[in-house]
């Protein structure tokens, strides 16, 4: 058991091989789990006890394992007759005191989209994972994808803010997953996990403890922003709720007045708060000129090539976004200090770019790296984009 | 509690209701809430659940909970309330209208059972837009969008609850006596429940098809249709299926994840890509899944994903695993350093990247599989002979047993365990008989 095993294969970028110490040879306990069980075991221990959703490749994974395990705990999972009666089921739930959740992919946000406004306009709390694949309509069914950004940002009509995050990876679906759910009590609102399905259906072996420890992002209080949605329930307090523009007893109204109240509400509790919903991992360098910044899977490879970079002992940044909306402006703004390039990979054609393209002065080059050919964004990708 | 019940469920500081006059809407809200007495019930068990058209603008007349959605979603949210509070009792009030947009819900709520009642407000026509025919309106009928007479068969929706197993079926008139007591039969049946209530919009259908209540009886016998109860079924509701549900599954354990303990070491220094494609039913997934685990119990970081057709049981099927010294950052194989062909299918569908291969790395080809285009070195798959009689069958343990044993990166031991911790009893037990072949 103690001889040792050498292997001489080389690396796949054309630099020279680079020779590890060995001394991240893992001996701790690993688990062997996909972003599925990852998402669906996260949304459980945030106390989740209400999923109805639709099959959807690359979501199914979700759904199969909330639809499995939430009778065992006395909560209800619900296969629907489509993604419109799966979010209404989840509406309704969460009018009846349910902490409800949703997985599907871009087709499926395709038919959330009226109920998203809904929720939006009748402050329900509710977590909706978005497994991105390629393409518009069917699409590449299924191959990973990135293009769905700004279809979470603008799901609904009258255009109102949401709150979007992304994990990268495996441990990061759970804890964001737990953290999705706070979100959504304390806003009142629904709060999009945006996911793809390289992240989703590829099965890896991760810390064991990284699965367990939170990472160091700051707390979610549990107060409500404005207050908490109050069930319906017997001997309560009676409660009506509705799509339709209200006053605060839930009695429709097109009381100007009250009309304008409402809907600087609904934008000003995210828009006014974008230093609590502010989620980024900021690796910078002193003396950096070139910041990566990216989101989701491509992300890896950011980190991948960041680490190819520094290796050959140049200096660069990176920033991660793992709140995608509202966009972190003051932590982005933060790190583009004394940045003259920046570099965004993603697999669309640009969606994310346009955010930054608002942030930066213009003497910034900005270089986007895109794929939308059902291949991950590679490492090799990213260093041939700042090399020039 | 009871003394403090109300003598009705009408909001009366509400009145009165801002319908047209002679629509009937207010006979029927009028007939929900003496049902709601009939029954005793606290206003605060009730949720009344409308969406929209004029009928939406129910829910503030009442003393009771409200819900107001989405044109023809209102059995969903209904349905979700009962699902997740079943002590409280759900009424949806829908029009025609909504039965249209949301004909699926409809349906598939009776298919389910839900425990929800539905009362269908059903004006033949669009109200509260202007009169537009809707999914009800009659054959020939005059609407703002059929000014020649509607050219569409009507759609019985009594008959539509009806036929996709609904608990509880009845058709009515907002004009019947009995609507209060039927609908309080509805309320007490365990499953879906739906009263399709026939009624009058006098602000356009009534007045542009000289249509009134006489009329409205005429053309029901005229489809040979009958008022009264079509359907009660004793099928439990699926609240009550479910509560069954849960108890049965509370026995079983919540999910757990796969974790593995590194018992064996290795020295790789650098990430290696294998591919190993073959075809549905040679257990291809299974022997990447073998590897990447055997890799993890040699303190080794690894990704595994599975590619194969929608139609899994034909077609290719394609393990990519990546095995690295460092947490795999990118998961993603452009030009793999391992490929084991198991299959014609598996070897077409990475053709173009083993053509990115390099002299370097190697193509392991099972017999008839060689001589692909490819830089790469091609070596066959040379099991050993007392495999030889059983390799169809057991290709996928053989190949990776194979692999393991000739890129020696982790003792052939970490593959055994892997075997034992990660397969099905009966299944390890087969797999490791296959593996004594290296021994």
């Amino acid at each position: 058991m103690n001889k040792i095993y050498v292997i001489h294969l080389r690396h796949y970028l054309s630099s020279p091989p680079c020779f590890y110490s060995g001394c991240f040879m893992n001996k701790k306990k690993i688990e062997i789990i996909d972003g599925a069980a990852a998402i669906a075991r996260g949304a459980l221990d945030a106390g989740c006890d209400f999923f109805a959703g639709y099959p959807i490749t690359p979501a199914s994974g979700i759904l199969g394992h909330m639809l499995r395990e939430l009778p065992k705990v006395g909560g209800v999972g619900f296969q629907g007759e489509d993604e419109i009666s799966s979010i209404g089921h989840c509406i309704g739930a969460a009018t009846a005191g349910a902490k409800a959740f949703t997985a599907s992919s871009g087709p499926g946000l395709s038919l959330y989209s009226e109920n998203l406004g809904l929720a939006i306009m009748m402050e329900i709390p509710l977590v909706i994972c978005i497994s991105q694949r390629l393409g518009p309509s069917t699409g590449a069914a299924t191959a990973s994808a990135q293009g769905d950004i700004q279809f979470m940002r603008w799901c609904t009509s009258g255009g109102y803010p949401i709150i979007v995050l992304s994990p990268t990876n495996i441990p990061e679906c759970y804890h964001i997953t737990k953290r999705a759910f706070l979100l959504a009590q304390r806003f009142r609102c629904p709060v999009f996990i945006a996911t793809d399905k390289e992240t989703v259906m590829t099965t890896e072996s991760v810390s064991a403890e990284e699965m367990v420890k939170s990472p160091d992002w700051p707390d979610v209080p549990e107060a409500p922003i404005h207050s908490s949605l109050e069930p319906y329930q017997k001997n309560g307090r009676i409660y009506h709720y509705t799509g339709s523009s209200h006053t605060t007893e839930g009695h429709i109204t097109k009381d100007p007045g009250i009309l304008a109240e409402l809907n600087d509400k609904l934008r000003t509790k995210i828009e006014h708060n974008l230093n609590e919903l502010s989620l980024v991992k900021a690796d910078t360098q002193k003396d950096a000129k070139t910041l990566i910044l990216s989101y989701g899977v491509s992300s890896r490879s950011m980190e991948a090539a960041v680490k190819e970079i520094r290796r050959k002992g140049m200096k660069i940044s990176s920033l991660i976004i793992y709140s995608l909306w509202p966009v972190p402006e003051s932590a982005i703004k933060k790190s583009l200090k004394g940045i003259d390039k920046v570099v965004i990979p993603e697999m669309n054609h640009g969606q994310y770019r346009h955010e930054i393209e608002r942030l930066v002065e213009n003497n910034v080059e900005l270089i986007s790296v895109n794929r939308v050919d059902s291949f991950l964004i590679s490492p090799e990708q990213i260093l041939e984009a700042i090399n020039g | 509690m009871a003394e403090n019940l109300p003598d009705t469920y009408i909001e009366e500081g509400h009145l009165p209701y801002e319908f047209c006059p002679g629509c009937s809407h207010g006979k029927i809200l009028q007939a929900l809430s003496d049902s709601l007495k009939q029954q005793k019930l606290d206003p605060t068990e009730i949720v009344l659940v409308t969406d929209i058209g004029c009928v939406g603008l129910s829910d503030k007349y009442f003393i009771t909970h409200a819900f107001h959605g989405l044109h023809g979603r209102s059995i969903t949210y209904g349905s979700g309330i009962k699902m997740q509070n079943p002590n409280l009792h759900v009424v949806v009030l829908i029009g025609d209208g909504g039965c249209g947009i949301g004909g699926h819900h409809l349906l598939n709520a009776a298919r389910t059972n839900t425990n929800v009642n539905v009362l269908v407000f059903n004006n033949f026509n669009f109200g509260m837009t202007g009169g537009q025919h809707s999914v009800t309106t009659p054959l020939d009928s005059v609407t703002a969008t059929t000014s020649m007479g509607s050219t569409d068969a009507p759609m019985d929706i009594a008959g539509t609850a009806q036929v996709n197993g609904g608990g509880y079926i009845a058709r009515a008139t907002a004009f019947d006596k009995d609507l209060p007591s039927l609908i309080t039969n509805a309320m007490q049946h365990d499953g879906f429940a739906l009263l399709d209530i026939w009624e009058l919009c006098t602000a356009y259908y009534v007045v542009r098809n000289d249509f009134g209540r006489k009329e409205m009886l005429e053309y029901m016998s005229s489809l040979n249709m009958s008022s009264g109860i079509l359907q009660k079924t004793e099928r439990p509701s699926y609240q009550t299926a479910y509560a069954k549900i849960q108890k049965k599954s509370s026995e079983n354990k919540s999910m757990s994840g796969l974790i593995l303990e590194p018992m064996f070491e290795s020295n790789l220094k650098e990430p290696v890509r294998i591919i190993l494609a073959g075809a549905a039913g040679q257990k291809v997934v299974s022997a990447g899944n073998l590897i990447a685990s055997a890799a993890a119990l040699s303190g080794l970081w690894t990704t595994r994903r599975a590619d194969f057709p929608v139609t899994i049981m034909t077609g290719f099927s394609v393990a990519e695993v990546i095995i690295s010294p460092e947490p795999v950052l990118y998961s993603g194989i452009p030009r793999p350093d391992i490929v084991a062909l198991l299959a014609p299918a598996g070897r077409d569908k990475i053709k173009k990247r083993m053509q990115e291969m390099l002299s370097k790395d190697v193509v392991y080809f099972a017999d008839g599989l060689g001589n692909v285009d490819t830089e790469a070195e091609q070596k066959p798959l040379a099991f050993p002979e007392a495999a030889k009689k059983d390799i169809r069958k057991n290709i996928a343990a053989l190949t990776a047993g194979y692999l393991v044993k000739e890129l020696d990166i982790f003792p052939f031991g970490a593959l055994k365990e892997a075997v034992r911790q990660v397969q099905k009893p009966k299944i390890a037990e087969i797999n490791l008989k296959v593996l004594t072949v290296y021994e």
